[in-house]
């Protein structure tokens, strides 16, 4: 028997893919606090107290920092990744949900959700250079590979903001589906990937013309068509997969990135909300809201491989290498 | 006859300034879609009118005195927050009148396309009256009473707030998802409260809940100072689950729990309480919505603001959805297969073309919590879970899709 167990324990662990130095950083939206996770071992090592509602979390250039939009303080934090510890605080307006980190490593683009504004915010000087009126809501933030443009989606007002880096102006909107909650950029800049939760949909959008090309669908057996509400997007970096969270549909599906044919659906928590590739992409982490734990997904494989319990709501999510 | 020529003089003007604009687009040509655009206002109207209460009510169950028109005007910040980009302007016309006021002479006065009404049954049918079949759309956002979506229901009546028969619907698959099937049924002294007991006996026979006793409230006397001693009395009633409570007005209902004969939860008017909207919804996004409102009112919000809030968001959604400010190009979008938006509740919410019912999710709350949200799991439907709620397509007496 404790042989058959220990043959079950080296099988389990052969499935995962080969042991990595990296480490996983989830925002626990409910408990005010990171779970730090080993890439090694897959457990939580340390859990963080933050201030109120972390949501969206993101890396230095270095990965040495990590700031947290603390939504309910109205304010973002610094950590020091090696010791988890709080270097400070950096204005940020009201109630800042996501943001994205300027190709520079010093301008942070931020989503004030309840202030229908973006604020951009010096991290070096702290303080902030600038706000953009947007719409209703905002959440989602991508940032152009070049640094020239950032994006951001307004919940409520279904659009696509196109903000110029340069002059901190608006040069164009573009409405998608219902509740656009995330976007993403191609390697190559040209196309942007936007989720639409409420709609259900992806929107492929060229970047020149500012138009989508493809609105992409999605259908889960057994799982009702309202309930597939797509979130998180990440793209590999080879150009060949598209993963998209898909909500309450408890589901990641599997699209392929240059015919935006869905290739699978892969079952993970329920209410899956954000997703991380680590550095050699061989694995793809979610946050899964609801269950408040994180799939562990190996790439090669297209598996979910295993589930790690961390805080209540777990929200955003980074991978350190 | 002098209101329906202004109309048609307003309408080609719209008509004129909507073709100028596009030639102006055009002239502009893509790369000046971001810039200033020319902006088109759409005028939306708002009426309401207080309702004289009983004595003996709890202060806590007194509406706020601007109930409704708060979430008029939150929606019509946040449709030009929006409309900055698609070059619409909302503007909002309020008709707030006293207990005897003139509906009709309200309506006249808002002299707008588009009414957003909180008036009650009563106020409702003389709104209809007054408006006639004419150029205009309505959002009724203060009458749940079932006969508007059924005999009464008219081509330019839309219904943002649930109908009775929605909110006992989704009561029921609750209750029935429970197991919880024997109900006895308390019904109050109004004539709201007939209403809503007929929409639990229709909600028990759709989904096999059964009422095994049936009772009348008509106590006269103040019943705060007498429950502990009535209450167990009048609930000696045969074996049953859960004790179902028709009160609209909480003339009695708050007393119930806790002072049953039997140990049975309350649910109905009071207790376990089917909502369009509660302060307690902090889901799919809900919390954003509820403090904007905050921010902006210093109160909660409530089923009626979420009601008029939902109407005129229907309105710039359309608006910009369809890229127009005419009537006819926003009346035809938000009734059409295309229209959905997103209310907060986790699902798309759309029109039922055959009544112009607004199809929603329905929350079930206590004091100071969600218990559930119906469509229940289980209850199912060809098209959408959320027509398994209230009068679905065969059932209705309406017939405008």
């Amino acid at each position: 028997m404790t042989r058959f167990t220990t043959a079950l324990a080296c099988l389990l662990l052969a499935a995962v893919p080969a042991a990595q130095a990296e480490t996983v950083i989830v925002s626990n939206e409910r408990d005010n606090t990171l779970s730090v996770i080993d890439g090694q071992t897959l457990a939580v090592t340390q859990t963080v107290p933050v201030g109120r509602r972390p949501r969206g979390i993101t890396l230095s250039a270095d990965g040495s920092r990590l700031y947290v939009c603390a939504s309910d303080d109205d304010r973002i934090e610094i950590y020091d990744t090696a010791t988890m510890a709080k270097l400070g605080e950096i204005p940020s307006g009201i109630d800042p949900e996501q943001f994205v980190l300027h190709p520079d490593d010093r301008q942070l683009y931020i989503a004030n959700e309840n202030d229908d504004v973006v604020t951009v915010v010096d991290t070096a000087f702290r303080h902030v250079i600038g706000q953009i009126d947007v719409g209703v809501e905002p959440e989602g933030m991508a940032v152009s590979p070049d640094g020239r443009i950032v994006i951001n989606t307004s919940e409520t007002t279904n659009m696509v903001h196109w903000i110029d880096t340069q002059s901190l102006t608006l040069i164009d909107n573009t409405l998608v589906d219902q509740r656009p909650r995330d976007g993403t950029f191609t390697r190559d800049g040209k196309l942007l990937w936007v989720s639409s939760e409420i709609g259900g949909t992806v929107a492929v959008i060229d970047v020149g013309s500012r138009e989508a090309i493809r609105t992409i669908g999605f259908r889960i057996g057994g799982i009702s068509a309202d309930r597939i509400q797509p979130v998180g997007i990440e793209l590999t970096r080879d150009g060949r997969y598209a993963f998209v969270a898909l909500g309450p549909a408890n589901h990641v599906a599997v699209v392929d990135a240059r015919t935006y044919e869905v290739l699978d659906y892969l079952l993970v928590g329920r209410r899956v909300w954000h997703l991380a590739l680590n550095g050699d992409e061989t694995r793809l982490y979610t946050t899964n809201g609801v269950s408040g734990d994180v799939t562990v997904i190996d790439v090669a494989r297209l598996e979910p491989v295993k589930s790690i319990r961390v805080g209540r709501y777990p929200w955003g999510v980074v991978v350190k290498p | 006859m002098i209101r329906g020529a202004a109309h048609v003089v307003i309408a080609f003007g719209a008509i004129a300034f909507g073709l100028m604009a596009l030639v102006l687009l055009a002239a502009a040509g893509r790369s000046e879609a971001a810039g200033p655009q020319p902006v088109q206002e759409v005028r939306v109207g708002y009426l309401s009118r207080a309702v004289a209460l009983p004595p003996g009510l709890s202060t806590l169950q007194v509406a706020p005195e601007d109930d409704g028109l708060q979430g008029a005007r939150l929606a019509i910040a946040d449709n030009n927050t929006t409309g900055r980009f698609t070059g619409h302007r909302f503007t909002l016309a309020e008709s707030v009148l006293a207990e005897d006021g003139d509906v009709a002479a309200g309506l006249a006065a808002l002299d707008v396309p588009y009414v957003v009404s909180t008036l009650n049954g009563e106020g409702l049918d003389r709104l209809l009256a007054a408006a006639g079949g004419g150029e205009i759309l309505i959002f009724n956002a203060g009458a749940a009473d079932d006969r508007f979506r059924n005999r009464d229901c008219r081509a330019n009546l839309l219904h943002t707030l649930p109908s009775r028969a929605m909110l006992a619907d989704a009561l029921g698959q609750y209750l029935v998802r429970k197991t919880w099937k024997r109900w006895v049924l308390v019904t109050g002294p109004s004539r709201a409260d007939a209403l809503f007991a007929d929409a639990v006996r229709r909600a028990a026979g759709r989904f096999g809940g059964r009422i095994v006793a049936e009772k009348t409230w008509s106590e006269q006397l103040d019943i705060r100072r007498t429950a502990e001693a009535e209450v167990p009395v009048f609930t000696q009633v045969a074996e049953h689950d859960v004790l179902i409570v028709a009160d609209e007005l909480g003339l009695f209902g708050e007393y119930l729990p806790y002072r049953t004969w039997a140990p049975r939860p309350v649910a109905g008017t009071q207790g376990l309480v089917p909502v369009a909207w509660d302060a307690s919804l902090e889901q799919w996004g809900a919390l954003q919505l509820q403090s904007r409102f905050r921010r902006q009112a210093g109160r909660d919000m409530t089923e009626t603001d979420y009601a008029a809030w939902a109407a005129i968001r229907s309105i710039g959604e359309a608006a910009s959805r369809s890229r127009s400010s005419e009537f006819a190009a926003i009346a035809a979008y938000i009734r059409g297969d295309a229209f959905e938006f997103a209310g907060f509740k986790g699902l798309s919410l759309s029109y039922r073309p055959w009544d112009g019912q607004l199809r929603q999710p329905i929350p079930l709350v206590t004091a100071r919590a969600v218990v559930s949200m119906s469509p229940q799991e289980g209850f199912l439907h060809p098209q959408t879970a959320l027509d398994t709620l209230g009068h679905d397509r065969p059932e209705s007496e309406c017939r405008h899709d």
